[in-house]
């Protein structure tokens, strides 16, 4: 079981409020990811929870009980460090087992459950190495093995994929999902990777200078975000927004319209010049300067022809463009 | 630098280097070793011919040596103990965040900066002293007899001055270690559900065994040849309760002007100083090794 509920939690440090008021419920089994600019607090929110840091205020329950002043060993959650925090002097075994040791298991028991986790994690053939030889990849896989043997309530990952490289960074991320559909274990997962939160998630929620912006599926937040931030943050390349006499024209003080909601036809009421164009052999994404002054990103297919400097006419797709009040909350 | 011509150059470059260290060396040990077979009193005047292992021998046969070689490696092994432990509490209470602390680290350290001999004094004089000492002082305050620390207990006491000057020493290569402890290994601790205790047992004291075993190497090497401290306190006594192998070497070399017998005696302490390298090695040296 993994539900946590947090009720008006503060974080303060010192006289600055990372945190000032956050009301977040997570259910049993869900895949949460936590994104959001450099700064945010997904680090301190995720610390919160796992009790490593004290809340200033409020309530975090954990299954129902009140885990507000327990300590971390204490609230059976998991945690995967960013710098994965093996222990470098024990070997692959040690490192796994170190949670049952601690927990006063039998070395036989230690030992069926270490097997276990390092088959589903294919660790088998490194656990009598150290961390100090192993990849990135495998390390990483060391730090989720340790804490699968201790079948958490919860597991917590903080940014547990930015040390590796692209590519491992797929595998991994497909590991992960595949290890959340087996286990079905509550899992919160902070990053600011936003194609990793888009992948992986069930529910996200876009942290903004401590605040939630909004809390959503994947899909919720691509097509119906809260507010500008939300809008510009989740999805990429990102939303072009537009403010002036084009904005007023729909009633909002901005509108936002998708690069992939774009469409370039003789005729489109935006009229404007080609700028940069990348092309990355399945798309193209083309920055155009509109008559009007604005700077749009369109994404058109990989072959098109257009260079700097062509006339290209836009047309934004039908019921694609979002509306945003002078608030920037977003408009029905 | 690695074409051949390159690398015969950069020999030449090192070699005077490497034979002035070398001269530099072994001549004094080849003096002392000469010296060590030959009749040399400065008192008498037959200081010429060689008198073969006379000299060692004469070490062998005094009980005053073997109690040396005991009184040495206790000094050497009780200053170690009480500094490694102590070390360790120590940098483990300063590495914790406290108001002061810049202020509280230079007063840890400031011992070291105290020179042997008035180290010895201070403690002497000032603490241990039967009369004027504040150790005498807090006795007679619970009523008790003042304890006569340099004629009771010689060798302890020396055991505990030198400890108290290298105490810092120890605390400071103790806490760089701690230091470069990673925060998040200890909160994975934490969270797998170790406890303070089982956190300095599996966590820190296996991140500072290579800072532990530089202490002991270190100190090994300056402990051996303690003397500063029993000349200003014990002076080696009561009888020779606290005199080690240096400062019986120095007691024949100035006080009975024998300078064969403490060549030899020299010789001894090289070959005691190498066989203790030789076991810490065989010991603690792997943890030198990444
Ligand atoms: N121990 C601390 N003392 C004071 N301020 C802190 C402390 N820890 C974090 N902060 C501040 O809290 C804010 C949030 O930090 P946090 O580490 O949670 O950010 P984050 O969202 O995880 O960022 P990133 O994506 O860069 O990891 C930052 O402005 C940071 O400076
Ligand atoms: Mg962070």
């Amino acid at each position: 079981m993994g539900k946590i509920t947090l009720q008006h939690v503060n974080k303060s440090f010192g006289e600055v409020a990372v945190i000032p008021d956050i009301n977040l419920q997570i259910e049993d089994g869900e895949f949460v990811v936590f994104v959001g600019p450099s700064g945010c607090g997904k680090s301190t929110l995720l610390r919160l929870i796992a009790g490593l840091e004290d809340v200033t205020a409020g309530r975090i329950d954990i299954d129902g009980t009140d885990a507000t002043h327990l300590p971390p060993a204490r609230r059976g959650l998991a945690m995967v460090f960013q710098s994965y925090a093996l222990y470098p002097h024990m070997t692959v075994r040690k490192n796994i087992a170190f949670p049952l040791k601690m927990a006063g298991l039998s070395e036989e028991e230690q030992e069926k459950k270490v097997q276990h986790a390092a088959r589903i994690l294919n660790l088998s053939n490194y656990l009598d190495r150290r961390p100090g030889q192993l990849s990135g990849g495998q390390r990483q896989r060391v730090a989720i093995g340790r804490a699968i043997v201790r079948e958490p309530a919860a597991f917590l990952f903080d940014e547990p994929l930015s040390n590796l490289d692209a590519a491992l960074r797929v595998t991994m991320r497909q590991e992960i999902t595949e290890l959340h559909q087996s286990l079905k274990t509550t899992m919160i997962y902070v990053t600011h990777d936003q194609v990793e939160a888009m992948t992986m998630a069930d529910k996200i929620v876009v942290l903004n200078a401590g605040n939630i912006e909004q809390v959503g599926s994947p899909l919720d937040l691509y097509h119906r975000p809260a507010n500008l931030f939300v809008a510009g943050f989740i999805g990429s390349p990102r939303m072009n927004l537009i403010e002036g006499a084009e904005a007023a024209r729909h009633q909002a003080a901005t509108i936002g319209i998708r690069p992939e909601h774009l469409d370039i036809t003789e005729g489109g009421p935006w009229q404007g010049t080609v700028g940069l164009t990348e092309h990355l052999g399945s798309d193209t994404f083309l920055k155009v300067t509109l008559d009007t002054g604005e700077l749009l990103t369109v994404r058109a297919n990989g072959e098109v022809a257009l260079r700097h400097g062509d006339r290209v006419a836009l047309a934004p797709q039908q019921g694609k463009i979002h509306r945003f009040g002078p608030d920037g909350k977003a408009l029905a | 630098m690695s074409t051949q011509s390159s690398r015969l150059a950069a020999r030449v470059m090192v070699a005077p280097s490497v034979v002035l260290l070398f001269i530099w060396m072994a001549v004094p040990l080849a003096m002392t070793l000469y010296y060590s077979f030959r009749l040399y009193r400065l008192l008498s005047p037959d200081r010429t011919g060689w008198v073969g292992f006379t000299n060692y021998l004469w070490f062998f046969n005094s009980p005053d040596f073997w109690l040396a070689l005991w009184n040495t490696l206790a000094l050497v092994g009780g200053v170690l103990i009480i500094t490694v432990m102590l070390g360790i509490l120590i940098a483990l209470l300063i590495d914790q965040p406290v108001k002061g602390q810049g202020m509280l680290r230079i007063l840890v350290i400031a011992p070291f900066f105290v020179m042997p001999p008035v180290a010895a004094s201070i403690w002497e004089n000032l603490f241990m002293h039967p009369q004027n000492g504040l150790l005498a002082a807090v006795a007679r305050g619970f009523g008790a007899q003042p304890i006569l620390f340099l004629e009771e207990y010689p060798l302890l006491s020396v055991i505990g001055i030198v400890s108290w000057e290298w105490l810092p020493f120890a605390t400071l290569i103790l806490l760089t270690s701690l230091q470069s402890l990673s925060s998040e290994q200890l909160e994975a601790a934490e969270m797998d559900g170790a406890s303070a205790l089982n956190r300095l047992r599996h966590i820190i004291l296996p991140h500072m065994t290579r800072a532990i075993t530089v202490v002991i190497l270190i100190q090994t090497i300056f402990l051996l040849g303690i003397f500063g401290e029993i000349f200003t306190t014990t002076q080696g006594g009561p009888g020779s309760a606290s005199t080690t192998l240096p400062y019986m070497i120095f007691k024949q070399a100035i006080a009975a002007k024998d300078i064969g017998r403490a060549a030899a005696g020299g010789i001894i302490a090289v070959i005691l100083a190498n066989i203790v390298a030789y076991f810490l090695m065989r010991g603690i040296g792997r943890h030198l090794d990444a």
